[in-house]
């Protein structure tokens, strides 16, 4: 295949570039330079992914892009490559586009705090790596983003790392990772062994060639099964999902880009990918499903009584990823990726808007000492209304079409996963509204307008006024103290992305997302799924109209009663919820403690880990290897300190020792002589 | 004739007492003059072999062990004279430092 080079791989290299320029000199720079360079090399990874978009058609996909031969041993060769299709250009354009808005609100937020180079090096190290993960040709290559997005989350997470519960939250989500992590790489093993290839054309090739594995065991779904558990680390699925809540630790903007917009949906994305293996692996499709509805229903639950701004977001981002595995095990991998790409776009503005929010109030970020931000901090309001609808699934914004979808595939499977699906939507919409009147409506409950205590700025970087710096984007008659709305420096993302998550879901009214996205989902597909999908087209065909419309219509009543109970409960009757919390004084505790899962997790496994680690450290390591070392180190220390006194400087007692050595010697003779 | 034992008993316990004196005294000279006993009863055996074998090489040795056992004594007085005048001692135990 002659095909004009794109040049792809100026697209992660070039963030890597501000990651080194930053990371090296940065601390020398102005802020100022600090962050041209770390948004400008964002901003031109995203200006080349439109390049790239402008391309595309005159393109011949999937179109790959080979660089060096990385790895050649025996028959295996791994190249370095670029594998470019549909499926990446969105993830292409959602990672650059987003991240490229995060950047740019991140030179306001971050702008009072200490380590500003520092946190631009690692924000652009992240968008390399990450571009490197979505643009892999093969399995390899998107380990080393796949391990890298890890690494920059871990530095993100821990960013404020004197404060002792941001880096145990970095090692907690970096160990966890890493059990996802033993699950991918098996996979990969397994793969090298059966196909003798990492390189997604000569696996999906060779797989295509094998039949469904219908008996539900075998190769294929142990594969698929394990690459699930890789991704259910990465993308905080059940049972791998705790990291994502402790990672709220980190800066504001950090969650909306890693923990919210992208990296935690690399493992989606990697199913997606995968669809190939998943495709002839029901059973592996199966658990994906099961994995991603329980996980949605599950952390919605948990969203509903935290009072944290950021962790209500952090569970719900847990349960729209459930959403999007939930896609992709009933095979609506395109369904997935819509909601992904809207996931990102209303996500990544509810964080921004928590972070303008939390700006806004100084650094709390307890929605019970907030309420009444309407009026004062207007612009944050209407963006996170925007996307606080568009999450509910309010038409016509975003979330409305991909959650749609999704629970449209989902009841064309099973009613019961479409069931939990609708209930999720429900609880999806209670807690979100629910965050929305606590937040901005009804009387302001803290003290930021007294003290402008800086809980979250207090010891990274004192809060300056910020007339001082960048004149044009910044001044906007910023009050010392009080409650105050952000600069425009980080209003403009928001603006842009509340736009997104409003018009965002227009994309596939037709099913034209899908309709794009079809070639990548189409290379492969096997008979199974071919043959399911045309008896499902043909009864679907007759029934599509009307029951499309009433499963819409369920979701949008979903959506308004959950709008209408946080309303009762928080706006017209806000004693209300606590009378019903302590009816239900035990269920209540219960979440509110998010069932106790850390804690099972602790007794379960760190503690059993830890006591043998320190086992195994006092025992056997301390014990025995360092003390076999040591005992013979004694035993010769000792024995020389007993020889050492022959040898004591004085002559006589030397000829003393040859006298006597003289003696034996002769003597020995003698008696060997002797008959 | 003295049968040869004898003179190799003999030559035995000169130099046992040889060895006995260089280890135990203190004074210089003693050690010095329990070396040359150590020569000379050596030189004892050699002489008696020499006489009972009847070959000449024995009594050969014998006058370069006391060529060299003289010169020796030459320098080893001479370095005893030099330590007196330094030290003011004789006692080897307390001449135990190359330089002062």
């Amino acid at each position: 295949m002659t095909q004009i080079s794109l040049h792809l791989w100026l697209i992660p290299i070039l963030p890597l570039v501000g990651a080194a320029i930053n990371g090296l000199f940065g601390r020398r720079f102005s802020r100022r330079a600090v962050a041209a360079i770390g948004v400008g090399f964002c901003g031109a990874a995203f200006a080349m992914a439109l390049f790239v978009l402008s391309q595309l058609f005159s393109l011949n996909l999937p179109h790959i892009e080979t660089y060096a031969t990385w790895i050649r041993a025996g028959s295996l060769q791994l190249d370095y490559g670029f594998y470019l299709d549909e499926l990446s250009m969105v993830m292409l354009l959602v990672v650059t586009g987003v991240g490229f808005l995060i950047h740019i609100y991140s030179v306001g937020y971050m702008w009072e705090e200490g380590g500003f180079y520092r946190f631009f090096s690692y924000l652009n190290l992240f968008m390399f790596f990450m571009l490197t993960l979505v643009l892999a040709h093969n399995y390899l290559v998107m380990f080393i983003g796949w391990e890298g997005v890890g690494l920059a989350s871990y530095l993100l997470i821990g960013f404020w790392f004197t404060r002792d519960s941001a880096a145990s939250a970095g090692k907690k989500a970096f160990i966890t990772n890493r059990i996802g992590d033993f699950g991918f790489l098996i996979a990969l093993f397994l793969l090298i062994k059966h196909f003798g290839s990492l390189s997604f054309t000569q696996v999906f090739g060779s797989v295509s060639m094998l039949p469904a594995e219908t008996a539900g065991a075998g190769l294929l779904t142990a594969v698929g099964i394990l690459l699930m558990v890789g991704a259910a680390g990465k993308s905080a699925q059940i049972p791998l999902y705790v990291w994502l809540p402790d990672a709220m630790e980190g800066p504001t903007p950090v969650s909306a880009l890693i923990h919210a917009a992208t990296m935690v949906t690399a493992g989606v994305y990697m199913v997606a990918r995968s669809h190939v293996i998943f495709d002839r692996a029901p059973t592996a499709l199966t658990v994906v499903a099961v994995i991603g509805t329980i996980t949605a229903f599950y952390a919605a639950t948990i969203g509903i009584a935290q009072t944290d701004i950021k962790k209500v977001l952090a569970y719900s981002t847990i349960s729209q990823l459930g959403y999007m595995f939930l896609a992709c095990g009933v095979a609506a991998y395109s369904a997935g990726i819509f909601h992904l790409m809207t996931h990102a776009f209303f996500k990544g503005l509810l964080f921004l808007a928590a972070g303008s929010v939390i700006h806004a109030v100084g650094g709390e970020q307890d929605m019970r000492r907030m309420g009444g931000l309407r009026t004062k901090i207007p612009v944050t309001f209407w963006t996170m209304t925007a996307g606080t609808f568009a999450i509910a699934g309010f038409p016509p914004l975003a979330g409305f079409f991909s959650k749609d979808e999704i629970l449209w595939q989902a009841s064309r499977v099973n009613m019961a996963l479409w069931g939990i699906g609708e209930l999720t939507a429900f609880l999806t919409s209670f807690y979100m509204f629910r965050l929305w009147f606590l937040t901005f409506f009804g009387e302001y409950r803290g003290a930021a307008g007294e003290a402008h205590a800086h809980a979250e700025h207090a010891g990274h970087g004192t809060h300056l006024g910020r007339n001082d710096v960048s004149p044009g984007a910044l001044s906007h008659g910023h009050e010392h103290g009080g409650i105050h709305e952000s600069p425009k420096i980080m209003l403009i993302p928001l603006v842009i992305l509340a736009i997104l998550s409003v018009a965002g879901g227009w994309v596939n009214i037709g099913k034209n997302f899908e309709k794009f996205l079809e070639p990548a989902f189409r290379t492969g597909a096997t008979a199974y799924t071919l043959t399911e999908a045309a008896t499902q087209a043909t009864k679907a065909v007759g029934e599509q109209g009307s029951t499309e419309l009433l499963f819409t219509l369920t979701s949008v009543l979903a959506a308004v009663l959950g709008l209408l109970l946080a309303w009762l409960l928080y706006k017209s009757r806000p004693d209300l919820p606590r009378k019903i919390a302590d009816a239900l004084n035990g269920l209540y505790t219960a979440v509110l403690n998010k069932y106790y899962v850390d804690e099972l997790y602790a007794v379960l496994f760190i503690k059993p880990l830890i006591a043998a680690s320190r086992s195994l450290w006092l025992r056997v390591d301390q014990g025995l290897i360092d003390g076999t070392v040591n005992d013979i180190a004694d035993a010769v220390r000792h024995a020389s300190d007993n020889i050492r006194h022959m040898q004591s400087g004085n002559i006589r007692s030397y000829a003393g020792w040859i006298a006597l050595g003289a003696a034996l010697v002769i003597a020995y003779m003698i008696w060997v002589a002797l008959p | 004739m003295v049968p040869l034992p004898y003179y190799l008993v003999l030559s035995g316990i000169l130099f046992a007492c040889g060895v006995t004196g260089f280890l135990i005294k203190r004074n210089i000279i003693t050690i010095f003059m329990s070396i040359e006993l150590m020569l000379n009863g050596v030189n004892l055996s050699f002489v008696a072999f020499a006489a009972h074998w009847h070959a000449l090489s024995g009594h050969v040795f014998v006058f370069f062990v006391m060529v060299v056992a003289a010169a020796e004594a030459a320098v080893g007085l001479a370095i005893i004279i030099a330590v007196y005048r330094t030290r003011e001692t004789l006692n080897v135990d307390q001449v135990n430092l190359l330089k002062l």
